[in-house]
């Protein structure tokens, strides 16, 4: 019990995807823009990694070991056409909002990384609280970013402004802005990690 | 007796220049363009250059002391970045964006990086694309010469919107006597600036005189309707291209290091200029070329590297 809890915790913080493995960039660039993109992407991404964990996690017995990665990438582009399919029919503001980051979940790094290095080694249970905790470190990564670029790039958060009269620099709501603060969220990250040791 | 036979480790002769008096002689340089900035846009441009130079020498200080890092303040480098950011900006912004500029320009281009040395991109060049990134209406809003309030476009920014152009006499470009930003506009002001650098022997010709003449050239060949007929003397009178040229595509810490390299960056600056000005979003591309330059040094720098004597 005690180790599935540690393999849940791990991905929050000591392993977060996004600023300790530093996987899955691309998406977290480009959708990080508003927390409510940030929030569906991650769950998005959440769902496909828990489903792909497991299911890689069951069959892994019977995948012959110079044909992983296609079974691999095929059992992630069921799960990714079944979420896509999802937010077409019940959310297609958000749909749209994503865009094409929805379908390049099947190339995510995070998802065929945990496959690979986790999901392929270890039994369902264990895999089922990776996949779900790096999903959570994955989200909880893209509400920080996307709150700091939006509230920067836009002075609202969730829709809500926060200071009257503030003008907010447009910069963070393009590319580069994405760029800088997740650089800058990285050093922080590394620099409280170098201050615990 | 005894102690002068004493052999020491090389260097044996010594330079009374050091990086605190170079940087100070360029701040000395730049004032002839400030002077002339405050002349052309009146008070303003003091107040910008001063909250800039006050922002970004508290921001290395507060900083420095923060992070526990030895006071670098009085090198004079953070007062040029100061100087260098507010001399990109029109004279009509309001003044708290010099000083976010000078913030971003010195935390995120120079100290995070390590400070002065390590940084490889001119700092005052990324606070002034910070800037044009997030306040682009400021930061197009230009004040005409000599009269408060009245906005008028920069040469290049009419010349981009396909205006026709009143045409301005060269003399006046060469004098300052239109829109533009603060440092930027006062060609014989630069130049004299430029010539006490040069007397100094602080920078050499090679960036510069590249960068200008393949600029020239370029808008020559490709600037105007039908090739060999762009009006080359307007483009390099006008935007920034001799402030950049002189004050900071010379940046030390930034450029490559052999003359061959730096060579290469002034003919790459100004390709990059030209480039942006004739087909760009933008009107004026001074500071975006030689950021890119900037970015491309390193790699410069491993293919012009000197031959050690007597090695292969």
């Amino acid at each position: 019990m005690k180790s599935l809890v540690k393999e849940f915790t791990k991905g929050i913080i000591r392993e977060n995807p996004t600023f300790v493995l530093v996987l899955g960039l691309c998406p977290t660039l480009a959708v990080s823009v508003s927390v409510a993109n940030g929030i569906g992407m991650g769950v998005a991404a959440t769902f496909v990694l828990l489903g792909s964990s497991m299911i890689v996690s069951l069959v892994k017995n019977f995948i012959p070991d110079k044909i992983r990665i296609p079974c691999f990438i095929v059992v992630i582009a069921t799960f990714v056409t079944i979420t896509e399919l999802c937010l077409k029919a019940y959310s297609p503001v958000l749909d749209r909002a994503l865009g094409i980051y929805v379908p390049l979940i099947v190339v995510n790094c995070i998802v065929l990384g945990r496959a690979e290095a986790f999901a392929c080694k270890n039994n369902l249970a264990s895999s089922f609280f990776d996949g779900l905790g790096m999903g959570v470190g994955f989200t909880l990564a893209l509400v920080i970013i996307s709150a700091i670029r939006e509230f920067l790039g836009t002075g609202q958060v969730l829709g809500h402004t926060l200071i009257k009269g503030f003008e907010p620099p447009f910069v963070f709501g393009m590319p580069s802005g994405a760029l800088l603060v997740i650089g800058l969220l990285l050093g922080l990250f590394n620099l409280i990690k170098d201050r615990k040791r | 007796m005894k102690d002068r036979l004493i052999v020491s480790g090389s260097p044996h002769i010594y330079t009374r220049e050091s990086v605190s008096r170079i940087m100070w002689t360029v701040v000395v340089s730049l004032i002839p363009a400030g002077i002339a900035g405050v002349i052309i846009f009146g008070w303003d441009a003091l107040w910008i250059t001063l909250a800039a130079v006050g922002a970004a020498v508290s921001t290395e200080l507060i900083f420095e002391l923060a992070a526990g890092k030895k006071i670098t303040v009085l090198d004079g480098s953070a007062v040029i970045t100061g100087i260098l950011l507010a001399f990109n900006l029109p004279a009509g912004v309001p003044l708290w964006l010099p000083v976010i500029g000078a913030v971003v320009s010195m935390v995120v281009g120079k100290l995070l990086f390590g400070g002065l040395g390590q940084n490889i991109f001119n700092p005052a060049l990324v606070g002034r694309v910070f800037l044009m990134a997030s306040w682009p209406k400021y930061m197009t809003t230009f004040t005409r010469p000599f009269c408060d309030t009245v906005a008028s476009a920069t040469p290049l920014a009419a010349l981009k919107e396909g205006k026709v152009l009143e045409h301005i006499p060269y003399w006046d470009l060469f004098i300052g006597n239109h829109g533009g930003c603060i440092g930027e506009v006062c060609i014989l002001a630069l130049l004299i600036g430029a010539a006490i650098l040069f007397i100094k022997g602080y920078i050499s010709w090679q960036i510069p005189v590249t960068y200008i003449v393949t600029t020239g050239l370029f808008m020559y060949v490709f600037g105007g309707n039908g090739f060999f007929k762009g009006d080359w003397l307007f483009h390099i009178l006008s935007g920034g291209l001799i402030l950049g040229a002189f004050f900071m595509a010379t940046d030390y810490v930034a450029t490559p290091l052999t003359a061959k390299g730096q060579i290469i960056f002034g003919v790459g600056c100004g390709v990059l200029t030209a480039v942006i000005r004739i087909w760009g979003g933008y009107p004026e591309g001074v500071s975006y070329a030689i950021l890119m330059m900037n970015a491309a040094t390193p790699f410069i720098d491993r293919y012009t590297k000197n031959r050690i004597y007597g090695s292969k």
